[in-house]
């Protein structure tokens, strides 16, 4: 996720690519402190707040947490999707090197799609009823390719749908969602995502519909596919599980922050903030003790326009009193977690927190 | 595709016989003697007597009926009291008009046919057009006016806006002729200019129906992940908005349409009435007033048939727009 040049330490800088260094090296997405706010009737909702990632071709980033942690509005306003009537986005988000925040919609839109795609959490909702799988395929496709005919795109879609593992590619084509499978449907959503060979995928909970078998089959395909065409994946999940198995890096993310970030191995085995520790004690480990009580973490997300003082985690943090006042009255920021490029925000001692880290997650569980 | 038009059909015909096995008993139900009501006074016993069995009226109750409807079908002999031979479709004899229904319904049928047709094309329109339009401009001063005009649309009444609109057009700026019925094929510009106001009036009252409607739906669709996808696709808003979610938003509105423009079709009464066409709506009115048994059944007939025929006409536009439909 961060190149070793980047400061270790805030938010990556941003800035044009260092001479002499290889493109590929230089990350195809870059976030820096985005900001996204929906003005309601209730008040402001920050659901985004300060949130900065890079992701680097042919790598994985996940981003996890609870619903409303922000997650799905930083994808969505990677692809430029909310509605400026309605939401306010501030920050830079920088793909392959053009700004995207501020860019004319027209602009964006030759993007969406080409650039960047998405796979959404429930490709029933998510393809259209009426329009055959392969019509909206080449619908993806002409689009960009504007000079492309009718035959050539279904000839395109076909070979999508093959690539995709979809059996009789021809066949299925000319059926309607409604006759594909689960798991079907899924890979001809991945066919639409990719049918234009963007450099960029974001995948919102891409197996959250499906069951546990198709899981496994549809993240290997997104894994191959990786391979292939060396794309860039942001992987939008609240499954641990599914992080472990295809990320490269972690974004965790609480109340439209990021409060902790690292490479799987890093955020994984040696998690630093006390959510993250939550989230890996609220999931049933396949190796571990089976007759371990799963923690759930207490409580409920917070409301995201009345925000909790200080740290957004400490009504729901078992530590917040060992920092004193602090996690009521300052907000922490991002900053190194001992192992390179691992960063965390919280207000507990480095060294409270790797004792806390080191122990068990039954320790953890009694201050 | 042809396994369901088959299906509806069947059902369609179904409910055509049981609305006509209805209408045709409301003949024995009502509290008059249709030979008394052809002659009014001093008639002797024996004379009305004589014209019931010339009527068949003595004859058991299946066989009138099956007469009845081979008279639609094929036509029959009335005898000499009813004009003699009728020919299919025949609807059976008027005492009050001394005609044959057919004939009244010949006559009629167009002046309604002229008044719903074009009205529903303008309503429809006019109706998704501004649902469509206050629905992707939520919130702005597009969408209150487009609120207002609907609201004003299901408050107002018919006669009310009719009239207005007869005294603004007609009587005062005398742009319009007073409005009549001239046959399409005679002149269609006269046809057109003495109708228009009786389009307006109905398409004003009913487009607000349809822009609320498709309004909420338009609404309710733009949220659907399929336009997200659309949009995330990098669409173009028209194809976002026309392809995407119109096409889904649509279906509720065709219901409604297709059970509103059937409903027309038997009669538009108080529009007639308030341009002072003589149309379907009347017709059936005046002959209820007269006790005009033949035209009430026919009318209620030929009412049942246009529901009956656009319900049809709405699934089959069902299944067009769904895929979902035709494996029901």
């Amino acid at each position: 996720m961060d190149s070793p040049q980047a400061a270790p330490s805030g938010p990556p800088a941003v800035g044009p690519a260092v001479p002499g260094q290889r493109v590929d090296d230089e990350p195809y997405l870059r976030v820096d402190d985005l900001r996204v706010r929906f003005a309601t009737a209730d008040g402001v909702v920050r659901a985004v707040d300060g949130v900065s990632f890079t992701v680097r071709r042919g790598r994985t980033l996940g981003i996890v947490g609870e619903s409303g942690s922000g997650k799905s509005v930083t994808s969505l306003a990677v692809l430029g999707l909310h509605d400026p009537r309605r939401s306010t986005v501030s920050g830079t988000i920088t793909l392959g090197g053009r700004q995207l925040v501020g860019l004319p919609e027209k602009q964006v839109r030759r993007l969406r799609g080409r650039d960047v795609a998405m796979i959404f959490q429930d490709p029933l909702s998510a393809l259209h009823p009426y329009y055959t799988v392969g019509r909206q395929i080449a619908e993806a496709y002409r689009v960009h390719h504007p000079r492309v005919g009718r035959r050539a795109a279904r000839a395109r879609a076909v070979e999508l749908l093959d690539r995709v593992g979809i059996p009789q590619p021809a066949r299925r084509h000319d059926q309607y969602p409604h006759e594909f499978s689960g798991g079907m449907r899924q890979r001809a959503m991945i066919a639409m995502a990719l049918v234009n060979d963007p450099a960029l995928v974001i995948a919102d909970e891409p197996t959250t519909a499906l069951d546990v078998t198709v899981q496994a089959q549809i993240l290997d395909l997104l894994a191959d596919l990786q391979a292939e065409f060396r794309t860039a994946i942001v992987l939008i999940t609240h499954d641990l599980g599914v992080v472990a198995q295809v990320a490269d890096d972690v974004l965790v993310m609480y109340a439209g922050r990021v409060v902790e970030r690292g490479s799987v191995a890093q955020v994984l085995r040696r998690p630093q903030h006390p959510y993250t520790w939550g989230l890996l004690s609220s999931v049933p480990s396949l190796h571990g003790d089976a007759d371990a009580d799963l923690v759930p973490i207490p409580g409920n997300p917070p409301s995201l326009i009345h925000l909790p003082s200080g740290c957004a985690f400490h009504p729901r943090c078992r530590y917040a009193d060992r920092t004193g006042d602090r996690a009521r009255t300052q907000v922490p920021q991002l900053g190194p977690a001992g192992a390179d490029g691992h960063l965390v925000a919280c207000h507990l001692p480095p060294d409270a927190r790797t004792r806390l880290a080191a122990g068990s997650p039954s320790e953890r569980r009694m201050p | 595709m042809a396994r369901f038009l088959v299906k509806r059909l069947f059902s369609a015909t179904l409910t055509l016989f049981a609305v006509s096995v209805l209408s045709f008993l409301m003949f024995f139900a009502l509290p008059r003697d249709p030979v008394t009501g052809m002659c009014p006074k001093n008639c002797d016993p024996e004379r009305l007597e004589r014209v019931r069995q010339e009527l068949g009226l003595r004859d058991p109750l299946i066989s009138q009926y099956a007469g009845y409807m081979k008279g639609i079908v094929t036509g029959r002999d009335l005898g000499s009291a009813q004009g003699g031979r009728c020919d299919a479709p025949c609807l059976g004899w008027s005492y009050v008009s001394n005609e044959a229904v057919s004939d009244t319904i010949a006559r009629v049928l167009p002046v309604t046919l002229s008044i719903v047709v074009p009205a529903a094309v303008l309503w429809l329109l006019l109706g998704v057009g501004l649902g469509v339009v206050s629905a992707l401009r939520r919130g702005t001063w597009l969408d209150r006016a487009a609120i207002g005009f609907s609201l004003a649309g299901a408050s107002l009444q018919l006669y009310f806006v009719g009239a207005v609109l007869l005294l603004v057009f007609v009587y005062t700026l005398r742009w319009l002729p007073v409005p009549s019925y001239t046959p399409l094929r005679d002149d269609p510009l006269r046809w057109a200019s003495g109708l228009v106001l009786a389009w307006l009036a109905l398409a004003f009252l009913f487009s607000a129906i349809y822009a609320r409607l498709s309004r909420a739906q338009m609404l309710e669709t733009l949220s659907e992940d399929f336009v997200r996808t659309a949009r995330a696709k990098g669409l173009s808003p028209p194809t976002v908005y026309g392809r995407h979610a119109l096409r889904a938003a649509i279906t509720p509105v065709v219901t409604i349409a297709g059970l509103d423009v059937g409903g027309a079709l038997g009669g538009t009464v108080i529009t007639e009435t308030t341009f002072g066409l003589n149309g379907m709506g009347r017709t059936a009115v005046d002959a209820v007033r007269s006790g005009d048994l033949p035209t009430i059944m026919a009318t209620v007939l030929i009412a049942a048939v246009f529901v009956v025929l656009a319900n049809v006409l709405v699934d089959l536009l069902y299944a067009a727009i769904d895929p979902r439909v035709r494996l029901r």
